[in-house]
C-alpha cells in the first residue's frame, strides 16, 4: 500500500513538472510572437490614425475608435506611391521571367548534356556563388553608368538577373529525374527541347515554383543597385520609395501617411507569403538566406 | 563521325549555357577582375577615366580614413553582438516550438513573417517606435517610463542607444531564417534516441547538452557562419533605421562606406570603394575560414 | 522482324583516368534472332547485356558492327526512326502525366505523314491499353498505380507504335515474386498475340527459361551460348554456362579421367569410352544424383531438406567445389532413400545419371564431350 501511494506522488510531481515546463514554453513562444507582431501591428495602428490624432498623442494609444483611410489616399497622391509598386511590379517581373529563363537553360545543360569543359565551368559556376555582392557592384554600377542605362529598367534588371545557386538547385533536382525518363523519351523521338519543356519542366514545377517565389522576394525587397542606379524618382522600386518618402515625402512628419504606405508595400509579400506557406519556407530552408 | 559527335554534343550545351555565361561574364566575372584593378589604380578619375599609376594607395588612404574605422568598428560590434545572441534565442525558440504541438504551426508562421518584408519599410516602423520627437517619446520609451527610466532617444541620442536599436533589429530580421533552419534540424533527430535516453532515465536537460546540441550542431554552425557573413554585410536596415547620412549619424558599417564611396554626397570613388570591398571580403573569407576550422575540429571531437 | 546482329562491338573509354585501356562491353558479337520469336539476353551484371540492348535500340552507336532489321541496316538510324519499343526496368513512366497521356506520349511525336489525328491516337492508346489490361486506369497518374500496373502501362506505351522489334530490359525484376510469374506469363501472351520478335534482356536464368524461345548467355561482352533454354540447360557449352543454368545450381567437383573412368577423389563414378587421362571438372546436376548404398560417390550427410515437391539432400565432400554438395530427389523415392542409402557413419552414397554429368577442361573450361560405357 505504501508503494502505491509513493508511485502517485510521482507521478503527481512529474505531472506537476510538466504543467509547468509546458506553461513557461508557451509563454516564451508568445512572448516573442507578441514581438514580432508588433510592429506589424504599430503600423497598421498608425497607418488608421489620422495627422491629428497621431500628433497630438504624446503618450501614444494602442487603439484608436476613429479609423480613417485618409493616410491611404494621401500615400497615393501626394507621393507617387502608385507608380513605386508599378516600377517594382515591371522590375520583379521581368527580372524573375529572364532569369527562370537563363537558369532553366544552364541547368538543362548541366543535368542533362554531355559536352566538352562541362565540369570545369560548373565548378567555376560553384566557386562564383562564394563571390559576394558587394564586390561586383562597384564595377557593375561603373559600367551601366557607362553605357548610359542610369534611370532605366534595363539598367536595373540586367546585373540583378543572375543567380548561380539556382541554377545549382534546380541542376540538382533536374539529376534526380530517372535517366530512363530520358531514354524512354528519346526512343519516342523526342527531341532534347521538347524533352525539357514537357517532361522536365513539369516534374521540377515544385522547384521552379520556390525559385520563382524566392526571386520575387529578392526582387521586392532589392534596395542596395536600385538605389545606386536611379535617382529618377520616376525609376524608384518601393524600398527606395520609402526611403524616399521618409527624407524627402509628406513633410518629412507625416507618420501616418508613411505607415500607410509602409502597409501598402508590404501587403504584397506577406499575401504570397501566406498563399504559398510551405514552398517559401521549404525553399529558403534548402538555401536562401536573405539578401 | 567525330566532326558530327561535336555538332550534336559539345555545340548544343554550350548553347544551353549561353545566355547564362553571357549574364555572368558580364555582371560577375569581368567585374570581380576589374574590382581588382581598380582597387590598385591610383587617384583614378571617373570622369575623365584616367589615373595616375599602380599602387596601394587607394588601401591606404581607406585604412586611414576614420570614416571607414568607425564603419568596422561599428560592424564588428554588430557581428559579436548579433550573431552568438540570435543563434542562442533561436535556438531556445526553436526547442520550445519542438515541444508543443498545438498552436505549433501558427508559431511558425508568425515568426516566419519578418523573412517576407521589406527591411527598410518595416525599419521605418522600428524607427518610429523607438524615436524620440518633440511631440512624443514613442511607443519604447512609453515601457521605459512604466520602469521607471528616463526618456532616451535611440535614434538620434547616443551612440549606445543607436547600436542597440541597430543589434535588436538585426536579430529582429534575422531570426526567422534561423529559427526555421533549426525547427527543421530538430525535427529530423531520430525520435529513438530521445525515447532510448528516456528509457535510461536521462534527465531533459542531460538529453539536450547530450544527445539534441552534438546532433544539431552541424546546423548551429552553419548558422554561425552564414551568420557571421550576413551581419559583416549589414547595410539595408541601418539605412532604415537612421537614412542614408550614416557617416554623419556615426552609425555606416563596411558596406555604406563602399557605397557612399562610390555614389552619393561624398561618392565618385570607385578605387576606394573597390579597394573598402576587397578589404570586407579579406575579412569576410579570413573570419569564415577560422569559423570552419572551429566547427570541424569540434564536429570532429 | 528478323533482327540481325553483325559483328556487333562496343567499347566504353575507361572510368579510370589513369588507365586508357578501353572497357569492352560487348565484343564481337553476331547473331540472327529469327521473325516473331522471344529472346532472352541472360548474363550477371555487367556482362554487357544491356548495352546490347541499347545498341538494338539506337540509344547507343556501336564501335563496330552492323544491326538489321528485316533486311534493312538500323545501325545509323535514330531510335526514333528504328520502329522499337524499350521497356526499362524502372518503367521511365512519366509522372506528371496520366496513365493515358503516357500510352498517348509516343504517337504524339510523330511528324509529317506519320502523324495522327486525335481520335487515331486515342483509338490506338485504348488498344494498347486493353491488350494488357489497363483500360480501366487511364486516368490515373503513375504514382497511384501498383508495381506490375506500372509494367504494364510500360509495355502498352511501347507497343503503342505498332513497333518491328519489342525490347524489354530487365522487365520483372522490380516486381514480387508473385506478381513476377503473373507478369511473365502476361508478357508471353502479349508476345504471342502480337507477333512482334521480342528481346529481353534479364539476369535471373529462370526467368529466361521460362518464357523464351531462346536463350542467348552472355559473359563479359561475349555471346557464350545461344540455343533453346531446354538445350542449353541440358548440354551447357563450357562451365559458365552451366554454373549459370539451375536452381539449385549445378554441384562441381575437382575430378580426373583414368582408364576410362571418371574420379570424384578416390570413388570411380563413371565409365566411359576413349577419354585422354587428366584432370578435369565433373559437373552434376542436383537432380543427377540417385541414393544408392552400392552408390559409387561417398559423400558425409549433412541434413535433409523437405521441400514438399521433392527433397534435398545436403551433403559433403571433400573433392566437391561447393560447400556443400545438394541433390534433389523426387518425394517418391523417400522409402527408397530410408531404405537404400545410408552407409556407415551418415554416410550417404550415390550412383548417378551419366546425362546429367559434365566434364570440364580445368584450363579452357571447355565442356569435354563423352560417351559413356554403362556400368
Amino acid at each position: 500500500m505504501e508503494r502505491k501511494t509513493d508511485y502517485d506522488q510521482i507521478e503527481k510531481r512529474a505531472k506537476g513538472r510538466r504543467m509547468a515546463v509546458r506553461t513557461v514554453t508557451y509563454v516564451l513562444l508568445t512572448i516573442w510572437a507578441v514581438m514580432v507582431l508588433f510592429p506589424f501591428y504599430w503600423m497598421l495602428l498608425t497607418s488608421v490614425k489620422s495627422y491629428g490624432a497621431y500628433n497630438s498623442e504624446y503618450i501614444p494609444k494602442f487603439f484608436t475608435l476613429s479609423p480613417t483611410m485618409e493616410n491611404y489616399v494621401d500615400a497615393f497622391t501626394t507621393v507617387s506611391l502608385g507608380k513605386y509598386l508599378a516600377n517594382t511590379l515591371i522590375f520583379t517581373v521581368i527580372t524573375t521571367g529572364i532569369m527562370l529563363f537563363v537558369v532553366i537553360l544552364a541547368a538543362f545543360a548541366f543535368a542533362r548534356l554531355e559536352f566538352k569543359g562541362k565540369n570545369i565551368v560548373f565548378l567555376i559556376f560553384l566557386s562564383l556563388m562564394m563571390i559576394p555582392n558587394e564586390l561586383v557592384i562597384i564595377t557593375n554600377f561603373v559600367t551601366v553608368t557607362n553605357l548610359d542605362m542610369r534611370n532605366t529598367f534595363q539598367g536595373l534588371i540586367l546585373p540583378s538577373v543572375m543567380s548561380v545557386f539556382y541554377i545549382y538547385l534546380l541542376k540538382e533536382n533536374f539529376e534526380q529525374i530517372p535517366d530512363g525518363l530520358y531514354r524512354a523519351a528519346k526512343v519516342d523521338g523526342t527531341s532534347d527541347l521538347k524533352y525539357l519543356l514537357k517532361v522536365m519542366i513539369p516534374i521540377s514545377r515544385p522547384t521552379l515554383i520556390t525559385i520563382t517565389i524566392l526571386k520575387v522576394i529578392e526582387c521586392w525587397n532589392s534596395y542596395v543597385w536600385p538605389r545606386l542606379i536611379t535617382d529618377d524618382p520616376d525609376y524608384y522600386l518601393v524600398s527606395n520609395g520609402i526611403q524616399e518618402i521618409r527624407e524627402n515625402g509628406f513633410g518629412r512628419e507625416n507618420i501616418p501617411a508613411m505607415m500607410a504606405a509602409v502597409v501598402v508595400i508590404s501587403v504584397p509579400l506577406i499575401l504570397l507569403f501566406l498563399v504559398f506557406r510551405k514552398k517559401v519556407m521549404e525553399g529558403v530552408a534548402r538555401g536562401g538566406t536573405k539578401g | 563521325m567525330s566532326r558530327k559527335k561535336f555538332r550534336d554534343g559539345s555545340l548544343k550545351g554550350w548553347l544551353y549555357l549561353l545566355p547564362a555565361l553571357l549574364f555572368l561574364g558580364a555582371f560577375m566575372v569581368y567585374p570581380l577582375i576589374d574590382v581588382f584593378i581598380y582597387s590598385f589604380e591610383e587617384g583614378y578619375n571617373s570622369a575623365s577615366q584616367t589615373y595616375f599609376g599602380i599602387g596601394s594607395y587607394n588601401y591606404a588612404y581607406v585604412l586611414h580614413d576614420p570614416y571607414f574605422l568607425q564603419a568596422v568598428k561599428n560592424t564588428f560590434l554588430l557581428v559579436i553582438i548579433t550573431v552568438p545572441l540570435s543563434t542562442g534565442i533561436a535556438l531556445l525558440i526553436s526547442v520550445g516550438l519542438n515541444s508543443i504541438k498545438p498552436l505549433r504551426n501558427l508559431f511558425q508562421t508568425v515568426y516566419f513573417l519578418p523573412y517576407v518584408t521589406n527591411t527598410l519599410a518595416v525599419g521605418l516602423v522600428f524607427m518610429i517606435l523607438f524615436k524620440k520627437t518633440a511631440y512624443s517619446d514613442g511607443f519604447i520609451n512609453l515601457i521605459l517610463h512604466w520602469f521607471g527610466q528616463g526618456p532616451i532617444d535611440f535614434i538620434d541620442g547616443p551612440y549606445w542607444a543607436k547600436m542597440f536599436v541597430l543589434c535588436f533589429y538585426t536579430i529582429w530580421v534575422v531570426m526567422p531564417f534561423k529559427i526555421l533552419i533549426l525547427t527543421s534540424a530538430l525535427a529530423s533527430v531520430n525520435q529513438e534516441y530521445y525515447r532510448a535516453a528516456r528509457v535510461d532515465g536521462t534527465s531533459g536537460f542531460r538529453i539536450f547538452m547530450r544527445i539534441t546540441l552534438p546532433m544539431i550542431s552541424p546546423m548551429i554552425f552553419y548558422l554561425i557562419i552564414t551568420g557571421f557573413i550576413g551581419a559583416f554585410k549589414a547595410y539595408s536596415d541601418v539605412v532604415a533605421l537612421f537614412g542614408t547620412d550614416l557617416n554623419g549619424a556615426q552609425m555606416n558599417t563596411i558596406v555604406g562606406y563602399i557605397y557612399d564611396m562610390l555614389y552619393g554626397d561624398s561618392g565618385g570613388y570607385p578605387s576606394y570603394a573597390s579597394a573598402a570591398a576587397i578589404l570586407l571580403f579579406a575579412i569576410v573569407l579570413t573570419i569564415t575560414c577560422i569559423n570552419l576550422l572551429i566547427s570541424k575540429k569540434s564536429v570532429n571531437d | 522482324m528478323e533482327v540481325v546482329l553483325q559483328n556487333l562491338t562496343k567499347k566504353f573509354p575507361s572510368r579510370d583516368r589513369k588507365s586508357r585501356h578501353e572497357v569492352i562491353a560487348v565484343n564481337d558479337f553476331t547473331f540472327q534472332i529469327p521473325d516473331g520469336k522471344l529472346i532472352g539476353l541472360l548474363g550477371p551484371s555487367g556482362c554487357g547485356k544491356s548495352t546490347t540492348l541499347n545498341l538494338i535500340s539506337g540509344l547507343e552507336k556501336p564501335t563496330h558492327g552492323r544491326i538489321f532489321f528485316g533486311g534493312d541496316d538500323v545501325t545509323d538510324l535514330p531510335p526514333e526512326n528504328r520502329g522499337i519499343g524499350l521497356v526499362f526496368q524502372n518503367y521511365a513512366l512519366y509522372p506528371h502525366l496520366t496513365v493515358k497521356q503516357n500510352i498517348l506520349f509516343p504517337l504524339q511525336n510523330l511528324k509529317g505523314k506519320d502523324k495522327l489525328s486525335k481520335e487515331a491516337m486515342l483509338e490506338k492508346a485504348m488498344e494498347a491499353a486493353k491488350m494488357v489490361q489497363i483500360d480501366e486506369l487511364m486516368d490515373r497518374k503513375p504514382s497511384q498505380l501498383s508495381g506490375g500496373q506500372q509494367q504494364r502501362v510500360a509495355i502498352a506505351r511501347a507497343l503503342v507504335k505498332m513497333p518491328r522489334v519489342l525490347l524489354l530490359d530487365e522487365p520483372l525484376s522490380n516486381l514480387d515474386a508473385r506478381l513476377r510469374l503473373q507478369t511473365r506469363e502476361e508478357i508471353r501472351r502479349i508476345q504471342r498475340e502480337t507477333g512482334i520478335t521480342t528481346i529481353f534482356v534479364t539476369h535471373d536464368q529462370e526467368e529466361a527459361m521460362s518464357i523464351s524461345d531462346l536463350i542467348v548467355v552472355m559473359r563479359e561482352g561475349v555471346a557464350l551460348q545461344i540455343g533453346k533454354p531446354q538445350e542449353v540447360y541440358d548440354s551447357p557449352a563450357n562451365l559458365f554456362v552451366a554454373k549459370f543454368l539451375g536452381t539449385p545450381p549445378i554441384n562441381l567437383f575437382n575430378g580426373r579421367v583414368k582408364e576410362g573412368r571418371i574420379y570424384i577423389g578416390e570413388d570411380p563414378v563413371l565409365e566411359i569410352k576413349g577419354e585422354e587421362d587428366g584432370e578435369v571438372y565433373v559437373g552434376v546436376r542436383p537432380e543427377g544424383f540417385v541414393p544408392d548404398r552400392k552408390g559409387a560417390l561417398c559423400c558425409k550427410l549433412k541434413g535433409i531438406e523437405v521441400m514438399g515437391r521433392d527433397i534435398s539432400i545436403v551433403s559433403e565432400n571433400p573433392s566437391s567445389l561447393n560447400p556443400t554438395v545438394r541433390a534433389i530427389i523426387g518425394t517418391e523415392n523417400k522409402l527408397n532413400l530410408e531404405q537404400e542409402a545410408w552407409g556407415e557413419e551418415n554416410e550417404v552414397r550415390f550412383s548417378l545419371i551419366p546425362h546429367k554429368v559434365f566434364l570440364f577442361d580445368r584450363e579452357t573450361e571447355e565442356r569435354i564431350q563423352f560417351e559413356e560405357r554403362g556400368l
